[in-house]
């Protein structure tokens, strides 16, 4: 195909706005991509119109692993929903427990002892590392770099080896209940910890020489996939995504909640707008929260209660209200919109995962007039986990 | 400060009740007549150029739907969520997609699980997330998943539970009985 230097004009648009596309003309193509597919972020899939290799409209779709747990949750205890909300996003699932959790505490009044908030944050760092570890292999896969992946995950078992015995469990913790945390930290965690740091930050550095001062990435990741700094409040983009395109959104500094007025840090801003600054934003990231971390570590009280005192959370009733708690979790903004009405139950629960904003209408934005080779990269710099939209 | 907020949205169009949550967020009550000159006063005046969610909540008892559309104000450190109530029957609300253009998807996922119309907004009549649904949209509270799940999917057995103390000893100690 000729490649048409002006994009913004091809195809044309009918008087309602659709493309004027002729499918039996032969020159356009449906296309599926996913929901199964090595370049795609989860179970969902993108229908395509190609015309030769250039993408000239997409649609998301989602759907292929709902299992509805806000409507399961109406229907469960408070308590008894704490091993739902951690299955919304799998490889950082310490968010959705803090949320919900501070939700639940911000209607019933309990308090929360200061040193579980020292422990909740080095929890929700730990899980961002996590959560960027994984996106760094798949950013590099998708571009063909597996090595990286290989790496990464070496570094990310290593802290599932300390959330193993800091929780008893390596992905879904349940460690973060209303209260507080379920219990203090184990003998020579801080040590252990420590040691691991030391892992990532070595990791960080050849995936910084390999991957990031690769020729190849570069041309294929520089100046593709452009998010305008207008779109950030347009369609609501949060985190890396927004402070990769020059929007220093951080709700850690904006507002700031736990222990994270007390930890000395600037969000990480970049201008770039494009994958390759996305990532590396996410790259300064994961050290950022690896000196956190030892902020952490050296600040945290060495004594002191962990859980306050609760009411028999069995026959818990939180009385009528609503609120909104927010956290910044490693792709933006996560919150949880609970609703109460004076039951054992929760009348609502609505949770804002960024992925929603940033996988439907964003990516159907950003996909036209792409080539159909920079679609996987682009999809996996947006960093999208498809449960947090089928919620 | 929300109290001033407050005042200042009162002042243009007529209010309900707020709820101050805490002190940087307050949910307001408002008529759905007044809620697009609302949002556009938030948006352009007072710095709430953020539209963090879109979501229903079903209170089935008083066949009322309300939508709650909260905004924050970044810089300000401020949160405001918009309360609209619906009657439940025919529930159709003005389309926002034009103030912010990712509101179009949200209404999409309203329109499908609440049943709630959005008319003009972009691909609301499109599937979604289900597929040939024929039940009433499934997250409202009157929706029974236990008896859709009994009437359209094979029963599975559950595993045989045995009480623990008795069943270990026959398998341990087989010869000496109960």
């Amino acid at each position: 195909m000729n490649y048409q230097p002006d994009r913004s004009k091809y195809p044309a648009k009918k008087a309602d706005g659709t493309l004027d596309i002729d499918l039996t003309s032969g020159k356009y193509l449906k296309l599926w991509h996913g929901p199964n597919h090595p370049g795609i972020t989860g179970n969902m899939s993108v229908e395509l119109t190609v015309c030769g290799d250039e993408v000239v409209e997409g649609k998301v779709h989602v759907g292929y692993l709902h299992r509805g747990f806000e409507k399961l949750m109406e229907r469960r205890s408070f308590i008894q929903c704490f091993p739902i909300v951690c299955r919304i996003c799998v490889p950082e699932p310490d968010f959705n427990e803090y949320c919900y959790a501070a939700a639940i505490e911000e209607l019933s009044g309990v308090v929360v002892p200061e040193r579980a908030h020292w422990i909740r944050t080095m929890i929700l760092e730990m899980g961002r590392i996590n959560s960027y570890l994984m996106y760094l292999g798949g950013q590099a896969g998708a571009l063909g770099q597996g090595v990286i992946g290989q790496w990464t995950t070496y570094v990310r078992d290593l802290m599932l080896d300390r959330f193993e015995e800091l929780t008893g469990a390596r992905i879904y913790h349940m460690f973060i209940l209303p209260g507080g945390v379920r219990d203090d930290l184990p003998e020579g965690f801080k040590e252990r910890l420590e040691a691991t740091l030391k892992e990532v930050d070595a990791v960080l550095k050849d995936v910084n020489d390999v991957m990031f001062k690769n020729a190849v990435f570069k041309r294929r990741s520089i100046g593709v996939g452009y998010i305008d700094p207008a779109w950030v409040d347009e369609y609501g983009i949060t985190g890396p995504n927004a402070r990769a395109a020059g929007v220093a959104k951080d709700v850690r500094k904006d507002q700031p909640y736990l222990v994270y007025d007390q930890l000395d840090f600037e969000p990480v801003v970049d201008h770039g707008s494009d994958i390759y600054t996305r990532a590396d934003v996410r790259r300064r990231d994961v050290a950022m929260s690896v000196d956190l971390l030892r902020q952490i570590l050296a600040k945290m009280p060495n004594e002191g209660p962990v859980m306050a005192k609760l009411p028999n959370v069995l026959h818990w009733q939180i009385p009528r209200g609503e609120t909104y708690i927010r956290g910044e979790c490693s792709r933006g903004e996560y919150g949880f919109y609970l609703v109460t009405d004076g039951s054992r139950f929760p009348r609502r629960v609505n949770v804002r995962g960024p992925s929603y904003t940033h996988a439907m209408t964003l990516l159907e934005r950003m996909i036209v007039n792409t080539n159909i080779s920079d679609i996987a990269a682009l999809m996996v710099s947006l960093h999208t986990y498809p449960p947090e939209i089928e919620r | 400060m929300m109290h001033k907020l407050y005042e200042n949205l009162g002042k243009i169009i007529p209010l309900g009740e707020m709820t101050l949550q805490r002190a940087n967020l307050a949910f307001i009550t408002l008529d759905c007549r007044y809620l697009r000159s609302a949002l556009h006063h938030l948006r352009d005046v007072e710095g709430y150029s953020h539209l963090v969610l879109l979501t229903a909540v079903d209170w089935l008892e008083e066949d009322l739907f309300q939508l709650t559309y909260l905004l924050s104000n970044r810089t300000a450190d401020m949160d405001v969520g918009l309360r609209v109530m619906l009657p439940r029957e025919n529930a159709s609300m003005d389309s926002i997609h034009d103030i912010w253009p990712t509101a179009a998807t949200y209404q999409r996922e309203l329109r499908e699980m609440f049943g709630i119309d959005f008319p003009g907004s972009p691909r609301v009549n499109e599937e979604f997330i289900l597929e040939g649904w024929q039940e009433i949209p499934p997250y409202r509270r009157d929706f029974d998943t236990k008896k859709y799940s009994e009437e359209n999917f094979a029963h599975r057995e559950g595993r045989v539970t045995k009480d623990p103390a008795s069943h270990m000893k026959e398998l341990l100690y087989p010869d000496r009985g109960q």
